[in-house]
């Protein structure tokens, strides 16, 4: 085998910049995952409730799976020696919403300001 | 991508000359945290994607809407095979930290199929559409769809390209410090493109077809 070398000096692995996982976080992340993506499938599918709320459940759902990978998957957490990643993540998000919500907000509102017969069947 | 390569093979050559004893925990944290960044960046781009998506929505001009054309059964299986796959790129990184080269190529190997079975579905889907007539051209929607959805797609083929190489460098070099780093990079990408996933199927599908 030729695949231990530069391997010697590096016996600690857990403390670099990615944590990594464990296979018990891995299998609750997955477990979660599944359960956050059937059942926003399975509302839409079955018509359970109305469209609007089902939706909403549904966007929420998917907030939490992303939290879930985020946490179990990608091992982010609060701990020093991943704060800059954390960091980068908190302005990516806000920059995230700037643009998102931005959009929505500046392009609604040029619809609703529109005079009659400009828009022709949106 | 094809920027961020260059990057990594400097540094990681660096590691393999061995030329700084303890400073391998330093550069790779440093590189990860790098590609932490390339990875937010490539965020916004999919945050402007899916703000286009968001207000083109109702844009058919006369075209199908999601709800006429999106099959949210074969989406359900396509969602599934992504969310195995970031489970068995996970279990790859978990044979990595024990030291055994068979069971991380194994489960990289699994990881591969995973997101080929994911790529080839949304091409079949991406093909079934165009021969309908309902082609990225056919309306803003469809546009937008097509934008989002494939860039997506190509993030993941990206993937499958990463994890081949990667697999030739293990074949040939083992586990060594620069791989350990190039996969755990690749890990970062590809369970980032399943968070988008997520909002992929939640924003354009589910609520494509809720509507």
């Amino acid at each position: 085998m030729h695949g231990t070398q530069g391997r010697a000096a590096t016996s600690g692995h857990d403390h670099d910049g990615a944590d990594h996982g464990t296979l018990g976080s891995y299998v609750t992340g997955f477990i979660l995952s599944v359960l956050l993506t059937a059942v926003p499938f399975a509302l839409v599918m079955t018509h359970a409730l109305p469209a609007g709320q089902a939706i909403a459940l549904a966007l929420v759902l998917g907030a939490i799976q992303m939290v879930v990978h985020l946490v179990f998957f990608l091992h982010m957490n609060a701990a020093s020696s991943r704060s800059w990643n954390m960091a980068a993540l908190v302005f990516t998000l806000i920059i995230l919403g700037i643009v998102v919500v931005g959009s929505l907000w500046v392009m609604h509102n040029m619809n609703a300001n529109m005079m009659p017969g400009m828009m022709s069947g949106s | 991508m094809t920027a961020i390569a260059p990057a990594l093979e400097d540094t990681a050559s660096g590691i393999d000359l061995g030329a700084h004893a303890d400073g391998h925990h330093d550069t790779q944290s440093k590189v990860t945290l790098g590609f932490w960044i390339y990875l937010m960046s490539d965020c916004i781009i999919f945050a402007c994607l899916f703000a286009t998506f968001s207000v083109l929505r109702h844009a058919t001009a006369g075209g199908p809407d999601g709800r006429e054309i999106f099959d949210l059964p074969y989406v359900a299986v396509e969602t599934g095979c992504l969310l195995v796959s970031s489970f068995t790129y996970g279990l790859a990184m978990l044979a990595m930290n024990r030291d055994d080269r068979s069971w991380t190529m194994g489960w990289l190997v699994v990881t591969m199929l995973l997101g080929m079975t994911f790529v080839g579905m949304e091409i079949h889907e991406f093909a079934g559409l165009v021969a309908k007539g309902f082609g990225p051209d056919r309306s803003g929607f469809l546009s937008a769809f097509f934008t989002l959805v494939g860039t997506h797609g190509l993030h993941v083929t990206a993937g499958i390209i990463w994890m081949m190489v990667m697999m030739g460098h293990l074949m040939r070099r083992g586990l060594t410090e620069a791989n350990r780093t190039r996969l755990m990079c690749l890990s970062l990408f590809w369970h980032f493109l399943d968070v988008i996933w997520i909002g992929v199927f939640t924003v354009v599908y589910l609520m494509g077809v809720a509507h």
